[in-house]
């Protein structure tokens, strides 16, 4: 034990910058852990789909919409457990800056092929008898103050108009991976508006949800329902919930890879900072190494002393980090919920920041050990003075 | 005492130093002139308070008593940006380690307290070569403090002590760092600015030879002034 | 400045090392600086470059942009007839009724389908476009299933060559011609006849219309005019700022982003160059003391070290700008959230963007080294001569 604390006392003997280069190591692993929150957060829609729903959607791309009339024709086919429909509404509450998701939905069976949405049974059977009523995810509605009884009004961007909406039910996430930030209502209500204002545009929705008997032929399934409709008017394309999201998140690509080029670039900017440290430190004690090797102990020693303090000081950091990722993430998560409906730390991103801990701790310490043990006892006892 | 010749007049000088709780008195009382032209030694045991006498005499440490007038100026009550433009002007030092700066070459060393007075850089050059020519180094200036040997580094140490043409120099163990014949020849080119340049230089030592070589010795012990040695050195 | 630069400079290179390693710091804080900073400059000018101050966009109220708007043919045709409206030299009215649908195509790099946007144009379409040049074949036949592609489709997709054929809507479309529309959004669109994609799309309506302003001063009096139609619910909005509008939030995430990235990621810097300052004082002190027993004032001192530390900042910001400037090669394609369409934009160096990383690093550089000069500054001569 003696050893250990040879290196504790060592790396107290200039507090002050063993102070600061412990808070640069925290700063950075705090930023790399947000940084890899954030990457994981951007596929969390991914991480949450089921591998047992299609999303059956116009070939052409997601603008287009399908004909109702597919609905009983996707119903019949093998495999095909149950069908629901609904339609991106994209419409804004009060300003472009109150961001959120929302849709018109066939609400009943959408509901049952989604049973990671937890409703009260009262406000589901009330939300379910009123052709106005709206469901809002709970992060949502506490987000706006929104109480149940509420009325909601959503300015049109593809559907024009003003429309005003009951909230009946709020929702909850079966489990922490689950977007409550969502808002929908009755896929019924926008048709019935539709056919009054532009009826060319009803009877029309823009994606079939479909759950299939065996996820093990999920992939079978989807072929048959494209088969079933090629060279129709609106040939579909059926993938997988999790390729669908896949999908999106591939077309903005460059900015995740961007955000983890980043990450590692703030592991790269203090392994500069820990290596300047330790190459100051085993300068002035170069002296200091010359005696330890004149009492015989190996180069070995010697560099295990560099390594043991260089270790001591990034892995301090390290944990302070850690520990101070999960009140940032929170507070992260509220502030950007806009953007990041689901910001949770993965166990994978506390394993990497150890890792970028012990690579840093390596690389800082390499450079001042190899010096010490190429020191030659003379040269290193001259310096003393 | 013919009080016109004295370039140094120090009266009823006392300090001490603070360590936590502690008071320790290293001068007490002291009252000392030094006449233009003088080449003094200060002598006495480690922590006789020699060297802070030399420190208060060259304005960088307070006294906390007493007067000190340095060519008729009373340095005690000047303030601290003002005493640093006195020390600019009025003296120049010589250390122990030479204290040169090892990023500079012995020209800009030497230039350094140059950079301080309004002389153009033409009559910086010409100042700073003549201060090397003075100690025998035109040939080096060129070269970095670690290029040179302790002796050479010593003499462009002396050559930026007297390029401002200061009334007195301060020597803190001028040969401490130095072989036998090294501190010969610095103490050799001591003699010679005071005979020659009629430089003042007041030195601390602890070397018998180099006090030799001065023109009066004056012992300290304990904070008092004596004339001779309470104790064999 | 008394204390010559010279020393500062030299001090910074006798540790060159320690010098190095702060300065690497640092030029990977400035270069992640600089490269969002590039990034939305150069999302934005793509935007902003693509409109032109003198064209106007009619879009339905509310939509947002083209791909979600409606016109219907009634609607279009009482905006061809607005007066106002320039006159081109054969005597024909600058308007051009569009409409903007989105195409999943593989991308060539990855093969995974991406949105691509398809312009339905009209005669004067082109025309309107100052920027829009065919480089390559020409432009396709009216009421023909031809096509034109611009360039960034032509790199980045599959099938993009004249003469080759891309399917969609049960359709074969021949690519007759590549534009270039330089650092514009169109780069990344595909061109056809207007009537023929509605048909195959079976749309009974236009996205949009565009036209250009006789008097650019007159848009004001037009905008009131189209507006205030209760015929018409729709939106008038000069180019130059609709496609601003549609850069906005993408804009703002990168800048929101990158700010806040590079204030946390300089904390790093920042305590990087403090250590290396405050070694570099510590090892030191003799000479401080020297100085200061020269004559040199404590503000002399604090300036020597301030200014190695500013040179430390300086050397770093100019380094990492000189590697961000290298980006200014690479193009970004990434989905723009307005549209939901691809969009190839480049790294853009401005020299604001030069200006604010060389301001940056100056900060990091004087915050650094700002407490370890008050403390050069501070020290007792006596305690400095003895090395204290």
């Amino acid at each position: 034990m003696h050893v250990l604390k040879l290196i504790f006392r060592n790396s107290l003997r200039h507090k002050l910058r063993t102070i600061l280069t412990v808070l640069g190591v925290t700063i950075a692993i705090l930023s790399f852990g947000l940084l890899r929150t954030v990457i994981s957060a951007w596929y969390a829609g991914v991480e949450a789909s089921s591998a047992s729903r299609l999303v059956t959607r116009n070939a052409v791309s997601l603008v287009f919409p399908l004909p109702l009339s597919y609905k009983e024709k996707i119903r019949q086919i093998e495999g095909v457990k149950s069908v629901s429909y609904g339609s991106w509404f994209g419409g804004i509450y009060i300003d472009e800056k109150n961001f959120f998701a929302n849709y018109a939905l066939e609400a009943e069976h959408y509901l049952d092929i989604y049973p990671e949405f937890i409703i009260p049974p009262e406000q589901k059977a009330a939300f379910l008898h009123d052709r106005k009523a709206a469901v809002a995810g709970k992060k949502l509605a506490d987000k706006y103050g929104w109480k149940i009884g509420d009325i909601i009004t959503l300015r049109g961007t593809i559907y024009p108009g003003n429309w005003e909406f009951v909230l009946k039910a709020i929702y909850k996430g079966r489990d922490n991976t689950v977007d409550e930030t969502a808002f929908f209502f009755h896929w019924a209500y926008l048709n019935e508006m539709m056919k009054k204002i532009a009826p060319q545009r009803a009877d029309q929705v823009g994606w079939y949800m479909v759950e299939v008997k065996n996820p093990e032929q999920a992939a079978e399934v989807a072929v048959r329902i494209d088969q079933t409709f090629k060279n129709s008017l609106a040939e579909t394309l059926t993938e997988t919930e999790k390729a669908f999201q896949l999908g999106f998140i591939s077309m903005t690509e460059a900015i995740v890879i961007a955000i983890k080029l980043v990450s590692f670039v703030v592991i790269l900017i203090i392994m500069a900072v820990v290596a300047n440290t330790m190459a100051m430190t085993a300068r002035e004690r170069i002296g200091e190494y010359a005696v330890f090797k004149t009492l015989g102990f190996g180069g070995f020693h010697v560099s295990g002393l560099i390594f043991g303090e260089s270790m001591f000081i990034t892995m301090t950091g390290t944990v302070l980090g850690i520990l101070l990722t999960f009140p940032a993430a929170k507070i992260f998560a509220s502030e950007l919920s806009t953007y990041f409906p689901i910001f949770i730390i993965e166990p994978e991103t506390l394993y990497m920041d150890v890792a970028a801990g012990l690579v840093v701790a390596l690389m800082a310490g390499l450079f001042p050990a190899w010096r010490a043990i190429n020191i030659r006892i003379a040269d290193g006892l001259r310096r003393i003075g | 005492m013919n009080s016109e010749n004295n370039i140094v007049e120090i009266r009823n000088l006392s300090k001490s130093y603070h360590r936590g709780s502690l008071i320790l008195p290293v001068l007490n009382n002291i009252s000392l002139d030094i006449k233009e032209g003088e080449f003094l030694a200060l002598m006495g045991p480690s922590g006789s308070g020699k060297t802070t006498l030399l420190n208060l005499i060259a304005g960088i440490d307070k006294a906390d008593s007493g007067s000190i007038k340095v060519k008729s100026v009373e340095i005690t009550t000047l303030s601290e940006s003002e005493l640093a433009e006195w020390r600019a002007s009025n003296v120049g030092f010589i250390f122990q380690f030479y204290n040169l700066i090892p990023v500079l070459t012995a020209f800009e060393n030497v230039e350094l307290p140059l950079l301080l007075s309004k002389l153009s850089k033409k009559e910086r050059r010409e100042h700073v070569e003549m201060a090397l020519k003075v100690v025998n180094l035109s040939d080096r200036m060129d070269h970095r403090p670690g290029q040179l040997s302790g002796g050479q580094q010593q003499r462009v140490a002396i050559a930026r002590a007297i390029v401002t043409d200061p009334a007195i120099l301060v020597a803190d163990e001028p040969t401490g760092d130095l072989d036998r014949t090294s501190a010969e020849d610095i103490l050799n080119l001591m003699e010679q600015l005071v005979v020659e340049l009629n430089k003042t230089i007041i030195m601390v030592t602890h070397d018998p030879r180099a006090a030799k070589k001065a023109h009066h010795i004056k012992f300290l012990d304990k904070g008092i002034l004596n004339a001779r040695p309470q104790i064999d050195l | 400045m008394k204390i010559p630069l010279s020393y500062s400079l030299r001090n910074l290179w006798t540790r060159r090392l320690t010098t190095s390693l702060t300065i690497g710091g640092m030029a990977l804080v400035v270069f992640v600086f600089a490269a969002v900073l590039m990034l939305a400059e150069g999302l934005q000018k793509t935007l902003v470059e693509t409109g032109s101050d003198d064209n106007v966009v009619v879009i339905r109220k509310s939509a947002g942009s083209e791909v979600q708007s409606g016109i219907d043919r009634v609607q279009a045709s009482i905006i061809e007839t607005q007066p106002g409206i320039a006159i081109d030299a054969d005597g024909k009215r600058m308007v051009a009724k569009e409409i903007v649908v989105l195409i999943a195509l593989p991308k060539k790099s990855t093969n995974k389908p991406s949105n691509v946007v398809i312009r339905g144009i009209g005669e004067k379409s082109l025309d309107l476009r100052r920027q829009v040049k065919i480089s390559e074949g020409r432009m396709p036949v009216s009421g023909s299933t031809e096509i034109v592609i611009g360039k960034s489709i032509a790199k980045r997709f599959k099938s993009g060559k004249v003469g080759e054929v891309l399917r969609f809507g049960m359709r074969d479309w021949r690519i007759v011609g590549i534009f270039d529309a330089g650092n514009t959004g169109f780069s990344s669109e595909v061109w056809g006849d207007a009537d023929i994609l509605m048909q195959t799309f079976r749309r009974q309506a236009y996205s949009s219309v565009i036209f250009r302003l006789q008097n650019p001063s007159e848009f004001e009096v037009i905008k009131q005019k189209i507006e205030s139609d209760p015929r018409l619910t729709l939106e008038a909005r000069k180019e130059t700022k609709y496609y601003r509008d549609q850069s906005e939030m993408m804009a703002k995430f990168l800048r929101i982003l990158g700010i806040s990235l590079t204030i946390i990621f300089s904390l790093g810097a920042i305590i990087g160059a403090m250590i290396t300052m405050y070694a570099a004082v510590a090892n030191r002190i003799a000479e401080i003391g020297t100085l200061r027993a020269l004559g040199f004032q404590r503000r002399n001192i604090l300036a020597a070290f301030v200014m190695e530390s500013l040179f430390l900042g300086l050397i770093g910001g100019f380094t990492g700008l000189i590697f961000a400037s290298f980006l200014q090669l690479y193009t970004i394609s990434t989905m723009n959230w307005a549209t939901f369409s691809e969009l190839a934009f480049s790294f853009e160096l401005s020299p604001d963007i030069i200006w604010e990383s060389i301001l940056f690093s100056l900060i990091m550089g004087l915050t650094g080294g700002m407490l370890p000069a008050i403390r050069a500054s501070r020290m007792n001569i006596v305690e400095a001569l003895r090395g204290e």
